[in-house]
């Protein structure tokens, strides 16, 4: 099992590799970090499951370039969103905007649950069946019982 | 009543089956829908593989075209060139834009092949793939006279897609 872990860590060094690859420069650490964000946060168009920062795909090469070279060009985070987002559309953002065409997408999760409360809610008032007193008849009904017993542990 | 309370979940169940079921098989994960359609073709400025000429987006206007985005490494774009030759035989416009490519490996390869371009535009870093939206070759948009994109399809065209694209090709004219 041990062994098996290692080769696992060393297959998979070379993709933890693969960014590092690609060597950006950055004046300061907090552009760097915000680099790595970015690319991280940017969908790979084109290997759907992975981010712009993991993806090997030429295309995601070409995009982290351009977001290098924007953010060079002293574009905030959000514009270069914006950019990326109007050539390949709202697919590269893992987050989707808020917008009508998304509002199942959003309120989906919130409606059921929703749901899922009335349904929850129903179900126990229906379970909960108040006990309404006897009726005269019943009661006569209940002593003539008893008094049958009553003769039956005499005998 | 409580008979029919306990039916749904069996009802959601059914229902959210009906619709993944559809779902699965209409989905076409590998094509993306485009944000430019409708909007106009994105400036450039480049060379024409055939003769090195310089060509920007005015000359694309006039009349309606197919602009395919090819390169010599992409096995789809093999695939569809011999259709892309039927369709130039048909007297279809079509343009070609040379995607990250070597200038002499496209000459040659529409030399071998067959030239169903009117023709090519060298984008060798991929610049204008990049405004296009291009994430695999081969593509191909509808753009109208006015050069406004009107309708993209990614991977190769064949007599199917063709089918489908036709009518909408002939309805910029």
């Amino acid at each position: 099992m041990k062994q098996m872990l290692l080769l696992m860590l060393f297959l998979s060094a070379p993709a933890l590799a693969v960014v590092g690859g690609y060597q950006y420069e950055f004046d300061n650490p907090e552009d760097e970090a915000r680099f790595q964000q970015l690319a991280e946060d940017l969908r790979c168009p084109k290997c759907q499951n992975q981010n712009l920062a993991d993806s090997n795909a030429p295309v995601a090469i070409d995009l982290r370039n351009k977001v290098y070279e924007l953010m060079q060009d002293g574009q905030s985070d959000d514009e270069i969103v914006d950019y990326l987002v109007a050539r390949y559309g709202d697919f590269v953002r893992y987050k989707p905007p808020f917008r009508a065409d998304t509002l199942l997408l959003w309120g989906g999760p919130l409606l059921l649950l929703l749901a899922g409360i009335l349904l929850m809610a129903n179900l126990r008032r229906q379970q909960k069946v108040p006990v309404s007193n006897l009726t005269d008849a019943e009661k006569a009904h209940l002593e003539a019982l008893k008094k049958g017993l009553q003769k039956d542990s005499d005998s | 009543m409580n008979r029919l309370l306990l039916t749904i979940p069996l009802v959601i169940f059914l229902f959210m089956g009906v619709l993944f079921w559809i779902g699965l098989g209409k989905e076409d994960k590998t094509s993306l829908p485009s944000p430019l359609i409708g909007k106009a073709f994105p400036e450039f400025n480049l060379d024409v593989v055939e003769d090195g000429r310089h060509l920007t987006t005015a000359d694309l206007k006039g009349e309606p075209v197919l602009v395919n985005v090819w390169a010599t490494w992409c096995p789809t774009c093999k695939a569809e060139h011999a259709f892309l030759n039927q369709l130039a035989a048909q007297g279809i416009r079509i343009i070609g834009i040379n995607y990250k490519d070597d200038t002499p490996k496209a000459l040659q390869w529409l030399d071998d092949y067959g030239n169903p371009y009117l023709y090519n535009l060298s984008d060798p870093d991929g610049m204008l793939g990049l405004e296009l939206g291009v994430y695999g070759a081969p593509e191909t948009f509808l753009v109208d006279s006015d050069g406004i994109i009107r309708g993209k399809h990614i991977g190769d065209l064949n007599p199917v897609v063709w089918e489908r694209l036709k009518p909408q090709f002939e309805a910029m004219q």
